[in-house]
Order: C-alpha cells, then sequence, then structure tokens
C-alpha cells in the first residue's frame, strides 16, 4: 500500500463575482498515491485552473478537506501556504517563469533561497544534481536567453526537483513547445517518475494524458472520468517515430 | 541567514539593471552632494565672519554718540558732539567689568614723506588702543602716556601706509612724516592684519596720541568715539549695560528720554552678520532639501514600476516559497541599498564639489560632520519611507493573480 500524498474530499470552492456566486468546484473527491503520474484533463472553465491553484497552495479551498502529505490546508495562513509551497510542491509553468538574466543555475537555486535550513554550499549541490537530472549538467551558467524553449523548460523542472517536492504540479507544461520538444519534455517527466517522483500534470491536450498513469477529466466543476491508463505510451518511443529533424 | 539571501536577491536585481540603478542614484546623489556643498559653504561663511569679527577684538566695546543708529534713519552719529573726554574718564572711573579703555577721535587726511603721498585715516587714541584691537607691533614702539598727556607729534603706521610712502622699502621707524602738513615722528609700524570682512584694509591707518588729534590736527574737544575692552567675551553685554547706565547719569537723561549714545559689543555685531549668513545658509540647505526629496520620489518611481514590471517574478516567487514579508524586505533593501549607494556618492560629490569651491572660486567652506552624518541618515529614511509604499504594494499581490500578470 503506498502512501496517500493527495487527499481531497468534497472539495468546493465559489467565487462572488459582484451578487452572483460562482461555482468553480462542486464537491470533488479524489486522491493521489505516491510514483502516481496524473494528468488533470478539462476545457476551459471546467475547473481546471481552480483546481491546480488549490493543489498548488495557491488558494484555498471554500470548504471541504484538502491534505497535502498528511497536512491539513484548512485555516492556514498565506506565510503558513507560503512554506508548505516551499517545501512540498515543485510548480511547472507553460511559459517556464524563469528570471531573465539570471543563470541556470541561480534561477534552480531559487526556491532554496527561501529556506532557511539549506546552506549556501548545500543549495549550489542539490542545484547542480538537479540540473544534472534533466540533462543540462554543462550549461549551469547559461542564461534563458541563451536556451532553447525546451531547455528552458528543463530549468524550470531543475527548478522544481530541486527542494525534494513530495509532488510535481505541472501546469500546461509542454503549451509552449513543438511536438518533438514536447515529447522530449514528456519522456523526461516520465524518466522522473520511474524514479518514483509524483507529478500531478494539468493539461487540455488528449495526447499528453496517453503518457501517463492515471487520468481525470473535469467538466464544469465535477469529475466527469477517473481512470488508470493501463496502456501508457512511451514518450521516448514517441519521439523516435518521428521524422527525422532536417539540421 | 534568510537576510543575508534576500539582500543578495536585492543586490542581484540592482546590478541586473545598472544604468536605471544610477540614473535612480543620480536624484540622491545630487541632493546630497548639493546638500553638503551648501552646508559647507554657509558654516564657512559664518565661520569667516566670526574669526575676522574676534580679530578685531571679540570683547571690545564700541561707544558712539547719537542715538542707536541701527534701525530707521535718525541722521548721522558723526555730528553729534554728546561725547567727551569727562565721559571716558567716568566710565575708566567707575565701570568695574572694562579692563582696557580709549577715547577715539579720528580724521582722514594726506599722509606725506618727501614726493610720496598717501590718503589715510588718522585714529587718535591712548595706547591702550592696541590691547582693546589685540593687535601687536611689528617693529619699534608705542607711544606712551606720557607722549599722550604732552600731546606729543608721534605715530604708529600701518603697513599700507608703509609701503605707499616708503616705497623704496626703507626702515619707516624713526623716519619723519607729514600729516596734513604737520610733521611726525614715526616710531612703530603695526602688524599687517589685511582685509577684514567687510574689505576694509586694516592696515591703511596713522596712531597717534588723541591729544595730538584733537589739538593739532581736527582742533575739537568732543571724542568721536570711545573704545574699550570688557574683561571678558562673556562680561561684555553687562559691561555694555553698565556702561549705558553710567551714560545715562552722566548725561543726565530722564527715564523717557532715549539715549543719546549708543554702546554696542561685538558680540551683536557677531549675532548680526551670522544671523544673517543662517538665513542664507537656512535658505541654501532648504533649496538643497528639495532636491533630496525629489530624488527620494524618484526612488519611489522607480521602484513602483520594477513592481509592476516584475509582478511576474514577484508571483513566481511567491509560488516557490516566498512569504509576503520576504517580498517586502527584497524590494525595501533594493530601494535603501539604491538610496545609500547614492548617499555616499552624493557625499564624496559633495566634499568634492566643497574643495573646488574652496579651491577656484576662493570662498571660505567648512565641512560640518554633522551635515554628512544627517545627509546620511536623510538617505537612509529616504529609502525605507519611499521604498515602503512599492514595496508594500509587491508583498500583497495575490500569487495567483501575479502569476497570470503579462
Amino acid at each position: 500500500m503506498s502512501k496517500e500524498i493527495i487527499k481531497i474530499q468534497d472539495l468546493k470552492r465559489e467565487f462572488t463575482m459582484g451578487t452572483e456566486t460562482v461555482h468553480a468546484l462542486k464537491g470533488i473527491s479524489f486522491s493521489i498515491q505516491e510514483g502516481e503520474f496524473v494528468t488533470i484533463m478539462g476545457s476551459s472553465g471546467s475547473g481546471k485552473s481552480t483546481m491546480l491553484n488549490i493543489l498548488g497552495c495557491l488558494d484555498q479551498p471554500t470548504s471541504g478537506v484538502y491534505e497535502i502529505d498528511g497536512v491539513s490546508m484548512k485555516d492556514l495562513s498565506r506565510n503558513e501556504l507560503a512554506t508548505i509551497r516551499n517545501e512540498k510542491i515543485g510548480f511547472i509553468f507553460q511559459s517556464y517563469n524563469l528570471l531573465a538574466r539570471t543563470s541556470a543555475i541561480e534561477n534552480v537555486e531559487l526556491p532554496l533561497l527561501y529556506n532557511s535550513k539549506v546552506t549556501t554550499e548545500e543549495r549550489r549541490e542539490r542545484a547542480i544534481k538537479a540540473l544534472e537530472m534533466v540533462g543540462l549538467g554543462e550549461r549551469l551558467h547559461h542564461t534563458p536567453s541563451q536556451l532553447s524553449g525546451g531547455q528552458q523548460q528543463r530549468v524550470a523542472i531543475a527548478r522544481s526537483l530541486v527542494n525534494n517536492p513530495v509532488m510535481i504540479l505541472a501546469d500546461e507544461a509542454t503549451g509552449n513547445l513543438d511536438t518533438r520538444t514536447s515529447y522530449e519534455i514528456m519522456s523526461l517527466f516520465q524518466e522522473l517518475n520511474k524514479k518514483g517522483i509524483t507529478i500531478t500534470f494539468v493539461t487540455h491536450e488528449p495526447d499528453i494524458a496517453t503518457f501517463s498513469s492515471r487520468t481525470v477529466v473535469l467538466k464544469d466543476g465535477e469529475i466527469m472520468q477517473d481512470y488508470k491508463n493501463h496502456n501508457i505510451q512511451s514518450a521516448a518511443a514517441e519521439l523516435a517515430k518521428l521524422p527525422k529533424q532536417e539540421d | 541567514m534568510r537576510l543575508l539571501n534576500l539582500f543578495k536577491i536585492a543586490t542581484k536585481a540592482i546590478i541586473l539593471n545598472k544604468t536605471r540603478t544610477l540614473l535612480t542614484m543620480l536624484g540622491i546623489i545630487i541632493g546630497v552632494a548639493s546638500v553638503i556643498a551648501m552646508l559647507a559653504i554657509g558654516e564657512g561663511s559664518k565661520e569667516s565672519i566670526r574669526t575676522t569679527i574676534s580679530a578685531m577684538g571679540s570683547n571690545m566695546i564700541t561707544i558712539q554718540p547719537g542715538a542707536d543708529s541701527r534701525g530707521p534713519a535718525r541722521g548721522s552719529g558723526g555730528d553729534v558732539q554728546t561725547l567727551t573726554l569727562a565721559n571716558y574718564e567716568t566710565i575708566k572711573e567707575q565701570s568695574n567689568l572694562i579692563s582696557y579703555i580709549t577715547p577715539v577721535v579720528n580724521g582722514s587726511g594726506q599722509v606725506i614723506n618727501g614726493s610720496n603721498n598717501w590718503p589715510s585715516s588718522i585714529y587718535g587714541v591712548n595706547p591702550e588702543y592696541l590691547d582693546i584691537k589685540v593687535v601687536g607691533l611689528q617693529s619699534g614702539s608705542m607711544f606712551t602716556e606720557a607722549e599722550v598727556k604732552s600731546a606729543s607729534k608721534v605715530v604708529v603706521i600701518g603697513q599700507t601706509v608703509v609701503d605707499n610712502v616708503f616705497p623704496d622699502g626703507q626702515e619707516a621707524v624713526g623716519q619723519m612724516i607729514r600729516f596734513n602738513n604737520i610733521p611726525f615722528k614715526v616710531i612703530g609700524v603695526l602688524e599687517e592684519k589685511g582685509e577684514n570682512t567687510f574689505g576694509q584694509d586694516q592696515d591703511d591707518v596713522v596712531i597717534a596720541p588723541y591729544t595730538t588729534v584733537q589739538k593739532r590736527i581736527l582742533a575739537i574737544d568732543h571724542l568721536n568715539q570711545i573704545v574699550a575692552s570688557a574683561i571678558s567675551e562673556d562680561d561684555a553685554p553687562d559691561a555694555v549695560t553698565q556702561v549705558s547706565e553710567i551714560l545715562r547719569s552722566e548725561h543726565k537723561l530722564l527715564d523717557n528720554e532715549e539715549d543719546d549714545f549708543s554702546v554696542r559689543s561685538m558680540e551683536e555685531l557677531i549675532s548680526t552678520f551670522s544671523s544673517t549668513s543662517e538665513m542664507l545658509t537656512i535658505l541654501l540647505v532648504a533649496v538643497a532639501s528639495i532636491s533630496l526629496l525629489i530624488g527620494g520620489i524618484g526612488i519611489m518611481n522607480i521602484m513602483y514600476v520594477s513592481v509592476k514590471e516584475r509582478t511576474k517574478e514577484i508571483g513566481l516567487r511567491m509560488a516557490v516559497g516566498g512569504k509576503g514579508s520576504d517580498i517586502l524586505m527584497q524590494f525595501l533593501i533594493e530601494a535603501i541599498l539604491i538610496s545609500i549607494t547614492g548617499g555616499i556618492l552624493g557625499v564624496l560629490l559633495g566634499l568634492g564639489a566643497t574643495v573646488f569651491i574652496e579651491k577656484f572660486l576662493n570662498w571660505p567652506t567648512s565641512v560640518a560632520l554633522y551635515s554628512i552624518v544627517i545627509s546620511f541618515a536623510v538617505c537612509a529614511v529616504t529609502g525605507i519611507f519611499f521604498g515602503w509604499y512599492p514595496a508594500r504594494k509587491a508583498s500583497a499581490l495575490d500569487p495567483i493573480t501575479a502569476l497570470r500578470y503579462e
């Protein structure tokens, strides 16, 4: 029996827009086990972004239970949420969100700067290790403008790994990339997942879901489908099938 | 540890925006530099006035005939003949706050030595005059009390007079000169004092016994002035009051009558001139402070723009665990760093400007340590004050909104 990383029960999130109340999430329940690779799918308006914000501890539910790694989100202050994000979650964004004119290694070090338990030497060591894991061991001192889109996203992935999070949360992480590079990135995610890292991938692209072990489909604030993927595609194999690039 | 990290982050941001940072600093630099330079000029002129006046004898008291001529015009005191030798003697006898006192009669005329002549002023005084004016002799000697009594035709002259009537560099002492056609023997030469603050050449004088000047040159028996020195600078104000009282009773003035003389101490003169220069200093510093204020607003403006521009970065920092207080500190440290670095550069520039003013414009300057300390403190406070609002704004951002900001 593997460990339960995420536990969500009857989760609701409402927004008040003027006099109207928008029910973005209408009572959702599911859990994520350690080592799973979950895609959360849904079109716009499905509540996907709201789900992502809550999973990422950027937002709090109106009601219901949300526990990450055994810690309940209920009634936590802004600062406590920040600490949870810092220690338990690794974020990856569609537009990479790297600091401009700042080297790869310094970008990766960023989350650790906000953790006073990590010393300067340890920070550097862990950043180098994370960059080596994503295959950028040779480009530690390149700035984002000197890296391709795929490489920038790898730096972002390294940044999400550096704090040893319980879960990586990716938001349309391949949305800005061409097919080839997306497959490269997906294959990296699969590799990381094989090493036991839990990944939650929020997307609206159905083919991304085929690379994951489980898919949760949201529609109008409710779960439409939640199924295990028994036929996981290998991103590396898909990549090999693509026509050779003309250099 | 965390503060050190935030410090690193802030420094990094400053270095990444070198040009912008430098331009922002410029306001502070100019502000601080001008405050320091202006204060240096103000302090310098105040000090130079004080030195000049003190050199004239800081505990000197001047008694003039006629009512106080300060303020609205009341006619010149020169024609009034209310001071007499008897007044001088009474003051000398009755006042216990006065150490030296001399009657003064003065006039102007031509100093002649052979074919050289020079227009100058003659002062008829007694030997105590030198003690009052705090001036010594570079050669020869002062006339004596006996020579005063006998109205001897002896003079002590200043260097300017020497230069003009003895142009060949002869020894002046022992020579005969004529003042308004009356022959005098030069018995001494005064030490050089140069110009005073008011541009008056203090070496262009001829000093003779007052009896001689009264009888042989001016043919008067009243006095133009009585000059005295108080036993100390602190006693000068009391001495002024005492002398006034002595003179009032001597002149038999009723309570409702105004003084027909005026008594003034150097202290009053100093305060009059100091207050003028102080006003000027305040004005200069006020103008300089405005530029410092504008510098501060410049910082606020840039920090504000910087927060807007880096909204996404702030969102990211929050997403990876930066707390509101971390973001606040980061921007505050940035603002303080800019203002303090600007302050240091400003102090250096101000000191440079002061040296320049002193060297090339020949204005007296004096850099007060307090001006450096104050402008530095003002800089730090400026940074905190003007950095606070934008920093606060940054820290209050909602991470979700900030992350989506384009």
